[in-house]
């Protein structure tokens, strides 16, 4: 078992209640070992009832990173909600606890 | 103008409204810049312009404006550096004569400043009554105040201005990347149909556009990404070529870092779908761009590439959303989350029963035990808690109501909680539609400083 955090490091940006999980492996090795496990699927888990619809991955293996689209985790977005932090930006290290 | 270049270096002076001064001002002087460029709007920043402009008709550019152009136009003028900003915001021409009387005090040269109009689209969008992406109405059925609409114009709104010679070119609702592409087009002759350049161009806008993030700010961690001298962070410029490929660079001895990992991060912020990042200039194709690190601090990236343009213009909508109180109060030690908790739970009951606020409008948040995270991963026995309380209300003596039943906890609610704050804010909810292209006509304005 291991973490995310070991493995990557992660970027976050907001459109509207889209919130936007940028994921950068530390090198090619790391980028192998998570193509076929840090999934949508994988990742909209982690992120539970905040999601609200399909998450969208797309590799960009040159980088090596990942972007993942997912909805509906901004509900309301920054001038929408009430929450803290509107943006979503600290989440990025959320994902970071994502156990492999 | 345009034939000698072979490289244009573009220097970026500001990544958003509230960014620091002195970084411009470094790569104003030292930076050898042929443009310097601030990027210092948000959809929420051009939507409370235009609130400030209904009170004050010369009022809704950025209030920072001034400031910004006090420190840079002593070097912009004396080492022949154009200045571009969408600093302008809700009254870009307001900005302009600020800048021009700016000038005629500290350039010590001439100056010609340009306000570029028309990205003001409140007329045209009540005529044209497009739906609301985020409700799925047409704007006509929205009861609440419109307050603003702002189209995102590009690049060919500000080539014009570039053309009749302007030193400062003050927009207003400019897309982010636009502000980058307008001066490379102009000087490399590239057309607004060389989608495949203007793609790349936009990427090394897209790079530029925030300033820090490009070298090391919301990028530092201090244990698996350590990057030094944050406090004096170097802001990013591009040295960029004709065919839109270019190598980043940061001034010498200024902090923070430029690497292939600093620029992938950028790449990708904000990006929901890499191979088409739409801008009004261009459906930009990131999915292939790639970073070479050429040399300290310096990165060359290449690949990116472009299609065809939208046919419409995104539009920020700007309504009136009541008021939002706000009150916050700490509790630390034995049972900090439990007494915050019964805190929280007295506020709300009072907002409702003594206030009348409707209780699916009052929010609750346990600063320290998982706010941030919204839940997902909470935080059973913390040493610290900060209650948190907001509530959206109709009035301003409504949404006050918040923090002064937080306040009021000091003497009626849970034990040793400390340290209330409160205040209240005005609500600009912000919302976005398309609208065609054909229904934006934009115009160039001069100013003519001649001392």
């Amino acid at each position: 078992m291991t973490t995310l955090d070991l493995l990557a490091d992660v970027r976050t940006g907001d459109k509207g209640s889209t919130l936007i999980l940028a994921v950068f492996p530390r090198d090619d090795e790391a980028f192998r070992y998570l193509l076929p496990r840090l999934t949508g699927a994988v990742v909209s888990a982690h992120f539970g009832d905040l999601v609200t619809g399909d998450v969208r991955r797309t590799a960009l293996p040159q980088l090596p990173g990942f972007v993942f689209e997912l909805p509906g985790v901004l509900g309301g977005g920054v001038t929408g909600s009430p929450t803290l932090d509107g943006h979503g930006k600290t989440l990025s290290y959320h994902l970071l606890s994502l156990d492999l | 103008m345009s034939t000698a270049r072979t490289t244009l270096r573009l220097g970026a002076g500001a990544g958003f409204s509230g960014d620091r001064i002195d970084p411009a001002r470094d790569l104003a002087e030292h930076g050898d810049l042929d443009y310097l460029i601030f990027e210092c709007l948000g959809e929420r920043t051009v939507a409370t312009g235009q609130a400030r402009r209904l009170i004050d008709p010369n009022a809704g550019y950025d209030p920072l404006l001034d400031k910004r152009m006090r420190a840079v136009l002593p070097h912009t003028t004396a080492t022949g550096t154009t200045v571009v900003t969408n600093a302008g915001a809700a009254n870009p021409l307001a900005a302009a004569e600020l800048v021009a009387r700016t000038a005629a005090e500290v350039a010590g040269g001439p100056v010609r400043v340009a306000a570029v109009t028309g990205d003001d689209v409140l007329e045209q969008v009540r005529r044209h009554n497009p739906v609301v992406w985020e409700t799925g109405r047409p704007l006509s059925e929205h009861t609440e105040e419109l307050v603003s609409a702002n189209a995102y114009i590009g690049a060919d709104a500000v080539i014009p201005a570039l053309e009749l010679g302007a030193t400062v070119v003050i927009t207003g609702r400019l897309a982010d990347p636009s502000l980058y592409l307008a001066p490379l087009a102009f000087e490399f002759g590239w057309q607004a149909s060389d989608y495949a350049t203007l793609g790349a161009g936009t990427a090394v806008g897209h790079l530029l556009e925030c300033a820090g993030q490009l070298t090391g700010g919301y990028y530092a961690d201090p244990v698996t990404k350590p990057v030094p001298n944050l406090a004096h962070l170097g802001f990013p410029f591009a040295d960029v070529r004709a065919d839109g490929s270019a190598v980043f660079g940061k001034l010498d001895g200024s902090g923070g870092t430029l690497t292939t990992r600093t620029c992938a991060e950028q790449l990708l912020y904000e990006v929901g779908d890499p191979a088409a990042y739409l801008t009004p200039d261009v459906t930009a194709d990131f999915a292939g761009v790639s970073f070479t690190q050429v040399g300290p601090d310096r990165v060359a990236v290449e690949g990116a590439t472009g299609g065809i343009r939208p046919d419409e213009l995104k539009v920020t909508l700007g309504f009136r959303g009541g008021w939002v109180g706000e009150g916050q109060i700490s509790y630390a030690g034995p049972r900090a989350l439990q007494r915050a908790e019964l805190a929280g739970d007295i506020v709300r009951q009072r907002l409702h029963e003594v206030h009348g606020l409707a209780t699916e409008n009052i929010f609750v948040e346990f600063i320290g035990a998982g706010a941030a995270f919204r839940g997902l991963d909470s935080s059973s026995d913390p040493h610290e808690v900060r209650l948190r309380v907001t509530a959206q209300a109709a009035s301003f003596d409504a949404a006050d109501a918040v923090g002064w039943e937080v306040e009021a906890l000091y003497t009626n609610g849970p034990a040793a909680g400390g340290g209330a704050r409160r205040s209240v804010t005005e609500v600009l909810s912000i919302r976005s539609c398309l609208i065609p292209r054909h229904l934006v006509p934009t115009d160039v304005h001069l100013l003519e400083v001649t001392v």
